[in-house]
């Protein structure tokens, strides 16, 4: 019998075999559902690519900013409520950053295309 | 399918509605669909049959859509010139419709110089035009007001309003504006209110013509291809016969017929997107060069041609 428990070991075991093979190829590994965490006061990045934010979920410490670019052949823009950030629409390779002063989750979206969502948690 | 100057008289109900029963489209490629009111009748034919065709008919008007003015990327490196090429097809009609509605995405980036030439090259049709927003049309540094300044300046709110032409009333949305996370197109409560108003006082054998740049049914919700309101909105049209929703935004003919409501999409006239869920997003398609004007329908002949022409008919008595 199949459990969610099998389903996740797979999952997991299928993600770990990506992995390998990406390190072994020299990329660097962005994983859609893993939260990825950034120390203080440093740069990180999400790309905007295929209507999506990559990552969607990213969890970062104070004062680091947040970069998005949009690779993708249509604007995208940037807009989160509860952070008063709203950026500009970003055309091809546009990029627009924020720095997050605050601690909190702040979940965002394209105001284009309100189907787009991510969301930042900000720690101490 | 009928031929264009087909007639098919109006049927009365029980109720002594005019069902209007009898709403054919066929899509021309993509440039434009020529609509035209034969017999009290709403039809649309394929601008190329109506090239071809020397119809009675006392009334057209036109719909275009996505211009895109500004867009340069792979899937269409020059939407200018698409455009052109669209108007220039609109102005070898030999009857002249009275008026064309677009449905948005004028420009690409709301930037002066797109809004501009878009005005220039639409203009060469000679005919009025009547513009709802898309959510590209929106994005100047006032968040609308440099649309509305050029092409609404009559309008109400955010760019909506309505007008009566030969029998017809039209009313044209807007579903861009205020969109929420997670969300789809968005009418508001206040735009809302004015179409229950505005629609009160008329007998319910008005056709009536809605359009808006998305559509106002759920297309696919994962795209962000409906309206979160759109369905309370078409509840205050309920009575009348006869009721056409005209959008655009989603670059691709889609029809659909609900009791007296017949929707449809038109093409773009910059760059086709992909049928839902067949791509991994909706962005622009590139198709080979050769083929993008069968997309946007420059190449209307080989087309038609090649496909029964797409017919939606709304048949209320069956319902
Ligand atoms: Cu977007």
């Amino acid at each position: 019998m199949l459990t969610s428990n099998t389903i996740f070991s797979r999952r997991s075991q299928i993600f770990g075999l990506a992995l390998i093979a990406a390190i072994m190829a020299g990329f660097p590994v962005l994983a859609d559902d893993a939260p990825a965490a950034a120390p203080s006061g440093t740069n990180t990045k999400v790309k905007i690519d295929n209507f999506t934010f990559n990552p969607a979920q990213l969890t970062v410490k104070v004062g680091t900013t947040v970069t998005w670019q949009n690779v993708d052949d249509i604007p995208h823009t940037v807009v989160s409520i509860a952070a008063k950030m709203r950026s500009k629409a970003l055309d091809t390779n546009d990029s627009f950053s924020f720095t997050f002063k605050d601690t909190g989750e702040f979940s965002y979206f394209c105001s284009l295309h309100p189907h787009m969502v991510g969301n930042i948690v900000v720690t101490r | 399918m009928s031929d264009f100057d087909k007639s098919v008289p109006p049927q009365l109900d029980a109720d002594g509605v005019d069902r209007r029963g009898f709403l054919e489209c066929m899509t021309w490629a993509g440039t434009g669909m020529l609509w035209t009111l034969a017999g009290g009748l709403p039809s649309a034919v394929t601008m190329t049959k109506a090239l071809a065709a020397t119809p009675n008919t006392p009334f057209t008007f036109l719909q275009i859509s996505d211009s895109h003015i500004g867009f340069d990327k792979a899937a269409n490196p020059d939407a200018r010139a698409t455009l052109r090429e669209a108007i220039a097809k609109i102005k070898a009609l030999p009857m002249k419709p009275s008026f064309m509605i677009h449905t948005g995405d004028i420009s690409h980036l709301s930037k002066d110089n797109e809004f501009d030439d878009a005005a220039e090259i639409i203009k060469e049709a000679g005919i009025p035009v009547f513009y709802v927003p898309g959510e590209h049309d929106l994005l100047d540094e006032g968040q609308g007001q440099s649309y509305l300044k050029r092409f609404a300046p009559q309008s109400k709110g955010a760019g909506w309003f309505s007008f009566d032409s030969q029998g017809i009333h039209y009313i044209g949305l807007v579903n861009v504006v205020n969109l929420q996370a997670g969300g789809l197109g968005n009418l508001g409560t206040e735009q809302l209110e004015w179409v229950k108003k505005d629609v009160a006082d008329l007998s319910a054998s008005t056709p009536i013509v809605v359009f808006a740049h998305i559509p106002l049914w759920t297309v696919y919700p994962e795209w962000g291809w409906g309206t979160v309101d759109g369905a309370e909105a078409l509840s205050y049209l309920k009575r009348f016969g006869s009721v056409t929703v005209l959008n655009g935004h989603i670059h691709q003919v889609m029809q659909k017929v609900e009791g007296r409501v017949a929707f449809h999409t038109a093409r773009s006239t910059a760059f086709p997107q992909p049928a839902p869920g067949t791509a991994p997003s909706p962005g622009p398609q590139t198709v080979p060069a050769g083929d993008l004007r069968k997309y946007l329908g420059i190449a209307t002949i080989d087309f038609v041609r090649s496909s029964e022409p797409l017919a939606i008919i709304d048949r209320p008595l069956a319902g």
